[in-house]
């Protein structure tokens, strides 16, 4: 990831965080565009767990990895402690491919 | 000085309650930070890179999608547009908690960089502005140090890790953002709409180039075009950056 890349995400992020301190209370955001973001933010997240659990480069990651992380939610559901939850996940993808499974 | 004067006075406004409630949330945070830096590093991106963007974009969630994009393969340019989308809910935010970031263009400057999930979360438990803003500024810094100084210790850890398939970390990397995720799909539309993009993703991911099926994923937000009444969308979740 090179440094410019950073740089501009770091700048937009700041810019997005300035707007509503340096304008005071003047403006205000639309409820309707609040509910937008909030939505964007879940739908981001939730297709990165997704590719990331699923796929490996443009084919599929195998079984284990996605039971790891099958665990790990299963696991924050029950509200368990995150550490719990993470070292969950890895410990079922590491015994799964110790068995053979890839 | 100044501020640290300032800021003695402000720590005295704060009840024991709600300092214990900022501790654990920077606990629970530095143990995300330490994932961020060992999953990034691990995964062959160099020490600098996780440590420098924890610095200056201090936005869990983003920086995960921005490494999770070009760890997956993805060019620069996805990842920056992953984790901008991300961060677009950070406007609002600073909406909010215009009045406890200060008074002076300086404390506005600086405290817009706290701006979080956490830091607002706790600032729209309080009313009157002076523990406004003390608890604005005192979980906002207190993130700020746990943030960057977990990361930079994951980091450095995930420097001697050299097989991550046969310990099983590459699940740790989906298992963390899941767990940040699934308190913000309660809401019936936004699950909806984030299990349709999920979908949307995964079968799009052998056809187009690493990055692009997470953005396309935003499609599914058709879905999730109505806010109901049962969710507040305003109050930001304590658990995703």
């Amino acid at each position: 990831m090179p440094l410019l890349a950073i740089a501009a995400l770091a700048a937009g992020t700041y810019v997005f965080r300035l707007a509503g301190p340096l304008s005071g209370n003047r403006l205000r955001v639309p409820r309707r565009l609040q509910h937008l973001l909030s939505a964007a933010t879940a739908v981001l997240l939730t297709a990165l767990v997704a590719t990331a659990a699923l796929t490996q480069g443009h084919g599929f990651a195998g079984w284990a990895r996605p039971a790891g992380v099958l665990v790990a939610g299963a696991l924050a559901i029950r509200r368990a402690p995150f550490p719990v939850v993470v070292a969950a996940a890895a410990a079922t993808t590491a015994l799964l491919r110790l068995a053979g499974i890839p | 000085m100044f501020i640290i004067l300032d800021m003695r006075s402000l720590w005295r406004t704060l009840d024991r309650g709600v300092l214990r409630d900022v501790a654990l949330v920077c606990l629970a945070d530095a143990i995300v930070g330490a994932s961020f830096g060992a999953i990034t590093v691990s995964g062959g991106l160099p020490m600098w890179v996780p440590v420098t963007m924890s610095v200056l974009v201090f936005a869990g969630g983003a920086q995960f999608a921005a490494a999770g994009v070009v760890l997956a393969g993805g060019s620069p340019a996805a990842a920056v547009l992953a984790g901008l989308i991300l961060n677009a809910r950070l406007l609002p935010y600073g909406f909010t908690v215009a009045d406890a970031a200060g008074g002076r263009w300086w404390t506005r400057l600086m405290g817009a960089q706290l701006i979080t999930d956490e830091s607002v979360a706790f600032t729209l438990r309080q009313h009157e502005p002076r523990r406004r803003r003390a608890i604005f500024w005192a979980c906002g810094l207190a993130l700020f140090g746990c943030w960057n100084a977990a990361v930079a210790a994951g980091a450095a850890a995930g420097t001697a890790i050299r097989s991550t398939g046969s310990f099983g970390l590459d699940a740790v990397f989906p298992a963390v953002l899941l767990a940040l995720v699934l308190p913000t799909l309660a809401d019936r539309g936004t699950r909806h709409a984030a299990l349709a993009g999920a979908v949307i993703a995964v079968a799009s991911t052998p056809f187009l180039p690493p990055g692009v099926p997470v953005l396309l994923a935003l499609a599914g937000l058709v879905l999730a075009a109505r806010p109901t009444r049962t969710a507040p969308d305003t109050k930001p979740a304590l658990e995703v950056r």
